[in-house]
């Protein structure tokens, strides 16, 4: 019985290291291939959102969560669910603006960022950018624009990975030409 | 940690990248090479990671055909989460790895639908198989081929020095 369980344990780590390794493979390939960081962290955000727009579709059908009543819900989604669903951790979601319509989400450990150490070269690299895209897609589609960046980055130095999520608003839908 | 649907989304985003952007470069001719050495590459790096990681509590292979078997069951379980469906070899060095449902390509096609677009999704899989056994000892090469999806076959051939 414990034999197996080790089994899948092996295999969800394995898969973890898969997932973790590929990236590091894809910025590298990356790295290489645009001259600048600037250009590389626009690139990981653009492949984030097409993964993002493909990624909500697999979040919905799998977990039970039902349309989100405000921003805060969404926040709370995000953390509890989406996270511990995709990457297995559970940020916590802090540093409310005001007018609600800007957080935090504080990630203790970051997945991605197993084995990574960031050269001298490229500082100004958000190595995890493509998260910041995917979280931008995936709330897309479900009609809303938000702004998402990395605020504080362990591998840049800090202490813990923020991110810093901004609701700018509520897209309206689109209904295909022709229906009434 | 980090679910298997997470790496296929990345690594379909991957293949559109890299193929989007050799052609944004120009000069059609040599992208398609240039591309799949781009992605077999890849795979190559994390291959041998990959199998460093989890052979490094394991004994050592008695020989080439053991090497394979594992790479069959162990390796192909973790990283496709099935086994390989068959195994043959001319004992001389060439082996055919047989998957009849390929994690990788189960969503494209269940025939000859899209045939030619398989092979790009395959280089990175090509490397991930000679990375892992070019760290266990075997330089080899490793090419891919479909003809009916999603069954693939996996063709190693181990480099005599």
């Amino acid at each position: 019985m414990s034999r197996q369980s080790n089994r899948t344990t092996d295999s969800k780590k394995m898969n973890a290291e898969l997932f973790t390794l590929t990236y590091g493979a894809l910025v590298t390939q990356l790295c290489k291939d645009y001259d600048n960081d600037e250009e590389v962290n626009k690139q990981l955000d653009k492949m984030g959102y097409n993964i993002g727009v493909r990624l909500i579709e697999d979040f919905l059908a799998r977990s039970s969560v039902g349309r989100c009543q405000d921003f805060r819900e969404t926040a709370d989604v995000i953390a509890k669910v989406a996270f511990k669903m995709y990457l297995g951790i559970t940020p916590s979601v802090t540093n409310w603006s005001p007018a609600g319509d800007e957080f935090s989400l504080i990630l203790e450990s970051n997945p991605l960022v197993d084995f990574v150490e960031l050269p001298d070269n490229h500082s100004s690299l958000v190595y995890s950018n493509l998260l910041c895209g995917v979280l931008r897609g995936a709330l897309e589609m479900v009609q809303m624009a938000v702004d998402v960046k990395f605020s504080q980055d362990t591998l840049r130095g800090d202490n813990v990975t923020e991110i810093r999520m901004k609701f700018i608003k509520r897209m309206e839908e689109n209904l295909p030409a022709g229906d009434e | 940690m980090a679910d298997d649907v997470l790496f296929e989304f990345l690594h379909m985003e991957m293949v559109s990248h890299i193929y989007k952007d050799q052609a944004s470069k120009g000069e059609m001719d040599k992208d398609r090479a240039t591309c799949v050495s781009t992605l077999e590459g890849m795979g190559f790096r994390v291959g041998q990671g990959l199998i460093e990681r989890f052979t490094k509590d394991s004994p050592s292979f008695k020989d080439d055909l053991d090497v394979m078997k594992f790479i069959c069951k162990d390796f192909w379980i973790n990283v496709f989460r099935k086994q390989i469906d068959n195994l043959r070899t001319n004992h001389q060095g060439t082996y055919v790895l047989q998957d009849n449902k390929f994690a990788l390509l189960t969503q494209f096609s269940n025939g000859k639908q899209y045939l030619e677009e398989a092979p790009k999704y395959l280089a990175y899989s090509c490397g991930l198989v000679r990375g892992a056994l070019s760290n266990l000892g075997m330089d080899c090469v490793v090419t891919a081929e479909v003809s009916l999806m999603p069954s693939c076959k996996f063709q190693v051939v181990i480099q005599k020095i």
